[in-house]
């Protein structure tokens, strides 16, 4: 076992594990503001890498997939919001999700009928192909450039939520969304629009692991399993807490599948479930009062 | 659900004879389920139907344990079905033991799992709780995968077969008979109801529910609310159990995917399409869902999506369900 092996494979956990902090992300987030756990986010990760899919081979061009895709799956996120969850708000927790698992249920059903049930192979954009010589190891530049995007959007988001006006009524409302509403701010406009970032920030992830992956209906329930597990161990709706548990998880999956490779899917599993008995609420998550 | 004393007050004439029907039936369930069950292969235009419907109304009925009368919602319940179903098959695939002691084995190995799971996932609350079921589920699901010495792996498990179900004196049946199978296994899923009907009746079945209704008054009230929940997620675990070794000895085969937890969402739909937290609404959500499949999957290959819509319509619009939908229509005033 190598040095040169164990970097490499660090490195490649890092890009699964950005993935996962984007999926992991979308959902916390929307968790955070709207108090509801989306069951569909999976189904709208493949959706993404569909969505993807569809426009580099409409434009020819992995940008204009990369660009458009996040934003045309997050207005479709609106429209989830604004016509199924909505009147759901002010029943039990349990009802938005249940609905939301039917709706994934009917996306993954849909792209079976438009896309075929079987694996469709998405190529790496020419540009980004190839591997680069750090010295201590050869990195495909694909994920080193996965990993840029994820830093970006994560800079993006912080910057957004931390430093803007929009940011801080994110923040306020997710804290007290009654006293929001008291203080004169159109909450359901504002939860429309958490929504679609949130779902965006997912199709964005499809679309990035598009091409380390077949593309397939069933990606997005994978995913989904994998997204709950980072949620749980970071903490529910705790953005530092979705990166970190991302990595981690990202990072062990990676290493586990180098020294015990039958062991690689389970021991995400395990984790949370240590996790579990040590900090119910997760690493930086608050005590789940009522909820 | 306490339909009696809504026979006396009910003005309306049709009305008030559906709430003396609910009341009735509500006084007879039990009797009145076995009777169901009885008729069903003949009404229903399969028989292989007519034992799915079994099998999976057992598999709701436990789950709504849980669901509907606890108020919890798991989304790991696949993992106790397939536990139940794998060690059943596995026990008599591979060490050649009776099929009694292996559907012994089977429920075991099921009551086991969901203590394990349930000591873990109880220490969560909510939403928390639905997200946890669902991963360690998958977790069984990817060593399952993963130990295919045991389980066959992706192929699901085979090569076990019970053909005669042989009881001590000698007696035996034919278990390829499709009439004798299907009242074999109704015997057995009779008294599972016959259980769940007592469980409910009991103070504990009081506990559960005023567990779901208000966990804080029933903790001051000086109910130990995690041993309450623990013992209803065991119970509920071992019913789905016990329809998972059913499975197993009717169906002679166990498909990886009954561990994953798209399964666990198919009892999830059942249950809330009937009406969870009644007696009758998940055996009736069973049967609705089995019958859409029947019958969409004939004109489409993709019935799920007409399956998932009119999923979404309930939970928008009938969140009680076929069944508690009527009650509550008959309970109104």
């Amino acid at each position: 076992m190598t040095f040169q092996l164990i970097a490499m494979q660090l490195f490649s956990g890092l890009a699964l594990g950005a993935v996962l902090i984007m999926v992991a992300l979308g959902l916390s987030i929307i968790f955070g503001m709207l108090g509801i756990v989306n069951f569909a986010h999976g189904a709208l990760f493949m959706v993404g890498a569909y969505a993807g899919l569809y426009i580099a081979g409409l434009t020819g061009s992995f940008w204009w997939a990369l660009l458009l895709a996040p934003v045309l799956i997050g207005m479709f996120g609106m429209l989830i919001e604004r016509f199924l969850i909505r009147p759901l708000y002010g029943r039990s927790p349990d009802d938005p999700l249940l609905l939301t698992f039917g709706l994934g249920y009917v996306l993954v059903e849909a792209v079976r009928i438009f896309f075929g049930t079987d694996g469709i192979p998405f190529s790496t954009p020419a540009a980004l192909r190839g591997v680069v010589h750090l010295g201590f190891g050869v990195f495909p530049i694909y994920r080193i450039f996965v990993i840029g995007v994820v830093v970006a959007v994560l800079v993006c988001l912080w910057i957004g939520l931390e430093k803007t006006k929009f940011g801080l009524i994110v923040r306020a409302g997710s804290a007290d969304p009654l006293i929001m509403r008291v203080l004169g701010v159109d909450i359901s406009r504002l939860w429309l629009v958490v929504f679609g970032i949130g779902v965006g920030i997912t199709a964005l992830g499809g679309v990035l692991a598009a091409p380390m992956r077949n593309v397939s209906p069933e990606m997005g329930s994978l995913v989904l399993a994998e997204a709950f597990v980072v949620t749980v161990i970071g903490g529910m709706g705790s953005l530092p807490g979705a990166v970190i548990a991302g990595l981690v998880v990202g990072v062990s999956v990676s290493m586990t599948s180098l020294f015990a490779p039958e062991m690689a899917t389970i021991v995400m599993f395990a984790l949370m479930a240590l996790i579990l008995l040590v900090r119910p609420n997760g690493l930086y998550g608050r005590p789940a009062a009522g909820l | 659900m306490s339909v009696v004393k809504t026979a006396e007050l009910a003005p309306a004439a049709p009305r008030a004879r559906l709430a003396g029907f609910l009341s009735a039936a509500s006084r007879w369930r039990v009797p009145l389920s076995i009777l169901a069950l009885c008729v069903l292969p003949w009404i229903l235009p399969s028989q292989a139907l007519a034992v799915n419907v079994l099998i999976y109304g057992l598999v709701a009925v436990g789950y709504n344990l849980l669901f509907g009368y606890t108020g919890l919602l798991s989304f790991g319940h696949a993992a106790f079905f397939g536990a139940g179903a794998y060690a059943t098959g596995i026990a008599i695939g591979t060490y050649g033991v009776n099929w009694f002691l292996a559907m012994l084995i089977g429920v075991l190995t099921a009551g086991i799992l969901s203590v394990v799971m349930g000591v873990l996932a109880i220490r969560t609350r909510g939403i928390y709780f639905s997200m946890v079921t669902l991963a360690l589920s998958q977790l069984v699901y990817y060593a399952a995968l993963q130990a295919s010495s045991w389980t066959g792996g992706e192929n699901g498990l085979r090569g076990f077969t019970v053909s005669r179900l042989t009881f001590p004196g000698g007696v035996s049946v034919d278990f390829l008979d499709p009439v004798v199978k299907y009242y074999a296994i109704m015997v057995v899923v009779a008294l599972a109801l016959w259980f769940v009907s007592r469980v409910l009746n009991s103070p504990f079945g009081a506990v559960v529910e005023a567990v779901r209704e208000n966990e804080t008054r029933a903790r001051a009230c000086g109910y130990n609310v995690e041993r309450t929940k623990l013992l209803a997620f065991v119970l509920s675990g071992v019913l789905c159990g016990l329809a998972g070794t059913l499975s197993a000895l009717h169906l002679s085969i166990v498909p990886l995917d009954s561990l994953h937890y798209h399964t666990s969402g198919l009892i999830v739909m059942m249950t809330l399409l009937g009406g969870a937290g009644s007696f009758f609404g998940p055996f009736i959500g069973a049967l609705a869902f089995l019958s859409m499949e029947d019958v969409f999957s004939l004109w489409t290959a993709n019935w799920q999506l007409i399956v998932g819509v009119i999923f979404i319509l309930f939970v928008l619009y009938l969140p009680r369900g076929i069944w508690g939908t009527l009650l509550s229509w008959g309970n109104n005033r």
